[in-house]
């Protein structure tokens, strides 16, 4: 076996000084900036009150907490929490079905190709923005002012937050949709309505259904937290169960979420499959 | 330009039509059972959730009177007209807004560095072996099945009321969504550098480093960045269950209706995350930037 040549080195450093002589700018700007990012954390971490001791006894309880998880058992209220999961699921599925019938309208108003004017378009987009801007628990806890404990807050809780990301979702999608098949509807003598109805609709209706599944899927998760502030649902038997410390009843509680997500998401995986197809499933 | 339509024969025709309107109501027919069986559902679902469109119509008024109540100071003036009075906490609540996006910030970054640990072993083409590959995928869906506000209910019962809680919580559940995204993004790298590097006899994590890692980077960053986004809005709401940052002062000003409080907090909750919507954006905007011109 021959040995290879040996490398010219001052010919490398020649050909090549943007790799062996960079400037210190660019050599210690990853440097500095993982300095500065593990500075930020460190202050963190000592301002939020870490400390080894807090971290020690809180695993300690924590390891506690497990060991009294173990056997996941709902007592006798088994019927109590079914109805409850069974609650959420019809929040998520009423609050998202809600928000994607209000939200389709608006969605036309922020679509570039449907309202070319900006300034017409601007608050529209920074007004879904904002509602997008409020998490669902607040407005849980908004909408118990004013309709009160219980599921149907829960549910205009998540149609308004799912509102403003609806529109944001749908009015990208318009926005995606081919323009020639618009043009060939007012080719034909169609008017504005006609135009979405025949040209936008059937382009951009797989993929919203499309959305309108995945947000189902993903507000049974969060219909599970709105219970939390008192929204109805299984989070509110959650978050009793952990106030009073019955942790058999917690494990058995999170073990049904963890059930029912899985169950959401394999039917709606289904459904999306069958609506848009293979090509869109991402 | 001379048009030629040439007409079928009536009985070819004829066929033609049946067969279509055939198809036509064959797909009609599918959509109205689906949408028969939607309906279906959400009549059950408005009797489960106890919809009632009676309290829904009288409370209505409230909705909107309520958005005109947080808008109106105690002495009955528009908020806007008098700025100092309306945002009378600014020092605190900046204060404690800034907690929030260092809760965000701390539970972001140590979930990115475990998900970091975990994804290669979890990722198909990478994975030393199929058992860690099990164990570490079970593991992350576990983190982010859980909501983030389910740790966070009970490790304010482990490690006691205040931030430490929710940066736990904010901690676990990003290592599970952005350990699933890692791991995806990692499935789809080039294999060739991996296999180029492994034939000069380094070690698995020689080719981690040298051969995936550089594939990865940008996406990884983006990914985080992204995370950091949707963590602050996370941890807004952390203080509902006593885990620290701004939800605490705000679920005190809602349930003691301090209306203009309210909408202090609010504003100042929409205008920080707008802020870190345009800031990680504008970042990551950067970094594909760098990434393309390399």
């Amino acid at each position: 076996m021959s040995k290879l040549p040996s490398p010219d080195s001052d010919g490398l450093r020649a050909r090549y000084p943007a790799v062996f002589d960079r400037p210190a700018s660019a050599r210690l700007a990853t440097p500095l900036m993982l300095l500065g990012a593990f500075g930020i954390f460190a202050f963190g971490l000592v301002h939020l009150g870490f400390s080894p001791a807090r971290m020690l006894s809180g695993l300690h309880q924590l390891g506690w907490i497990t060991m009294m998880m173990i056997p996941p058992d709902p007592g006798a209220s088994l019927p109590l929490y079914l109805k409850a999961l069974g609650e959420t699921l019809s929040i998520a599925l009423l609050g998202t079905t809600l928000a994607a019938v209000f939200a389709l309208p608006v969605s036309l108003l922020a679509a570039r190709n449907i309202v070319p004017s900006n300034l017409l378009r601007f608050p529209v987009r920074r007004f879904l923005d904002s509602i997008r801007g409020v998490d669902t628990l607040i407005w849980a806890l908004v909408w118990i002012n004013v309709v009160g404990l219980g599921p149907f807050a829960g549910v205009l809780a998540i149609a308004v937050s799912d509102f403003g990301a609806f529109g944001k979702l749908f009015s990208e999608a318009i926005e995606g949709a081919d323009q020639k098949q618009v043009e060939g509807i007012r080719a034909s003598g169609g008017n504005a309505l006609h135009e979405i109805r025949f040209g936008l609709l059937p382009q951009v209706l797989p993929v919203i259904a499309g959305q309108v599944l995945y947000f189902i899927e993903s507000n049974t998760r969060s219909a599970t937290i709105i219970g939390i502030v008192g929204a109805g649902g299984i989070g509110l038997q959650l978050a009793e169960q952990i106030r009073v410390l019955e942790w058999q009843k917690v494990s058995f509680l999170i073990l049904m979420i963890l059930v029912a997500v899985a169950a959401i998401d394999w039917i709606s995986g289904k459904l999306r499959f069958a609506i848009i197809g293979k090509r869109a499933v991402v | 330009m001379t048009l030629a339509v040439s007409l079928l024969p009536d009985q070819q025709l004829a066929a033609l039509n049946q067969a279509y309107r055939k198809a036509v109501a064959r797909k009609r027919l599918r959509v109205a059972l689906g949408a028969a069986v939607f309906f279906a559902a959400l009549v059950v679902a408005s009797v489960g959730a106890e919809v009632n469109l009676r309290t829904l119509f009288t409370y209505f008024g409230h909705f909107v009177s309520y958005f005109d109540r947080i808008l109106t100071l105690e002495n009955g003036n528009r908020v806007w007209t008098d700025i100092g009075e309306w945002l009378w906490g600014w020092r605190k609540w900046s204060f404690y807004l800034g907690e929030t996006i260092l809760i965000s910030y701390v539970g972001t970054l140590s979930g990115a560095v475990l998900a970091f640990a975990l994804n290669f072993l979890a990722a198909e083409n990478t994975s030393p072996a199929p058992w860690p590959r099990f164990v570490v995928k079970r593991f992350m869906e576990f983190c982010r099945t859980v909501p983030d506000i389910v740790f966070a209910l009970i490790f304010v019962i482990a490690f006691g009321l205040g931030p430490m809680a929710g940066v736990l919580a904010i901690t676990i559940h990003s290592v599970g969504a952005l350990g699933k995204q890692y791991m995806e993004m990692v499935e789809n790298i080039d294999m060739k550098p991996v296999e180029g590097v492994r034939s000069t006899g380094a070690d698995w994590i020689s080719c981690m480093r040298f051969a995936v890692l550089p594939q990865v980077s940008a996406g990884f960053a983006s990914y985080t960045l992204l995370r950091f986004e949707i963590n602050v809005r996370g941890a807004s709401v952390m203080g509902f269950v006593g885990a620290g940052g701004i939800g605490q002062e705000l679920v005190v000003a809602i349930r003691k209706f301090y209306y203009s409080d309210v909408s202090a907090i609010l504003l100042m909750i929409i205008a920080s995350v707008f802020v870190i919507d345009i800031g990680t954006g504008w970042i990551r905007g950067r970094l594909f930037g760098r990434d393309r011109r390399a």
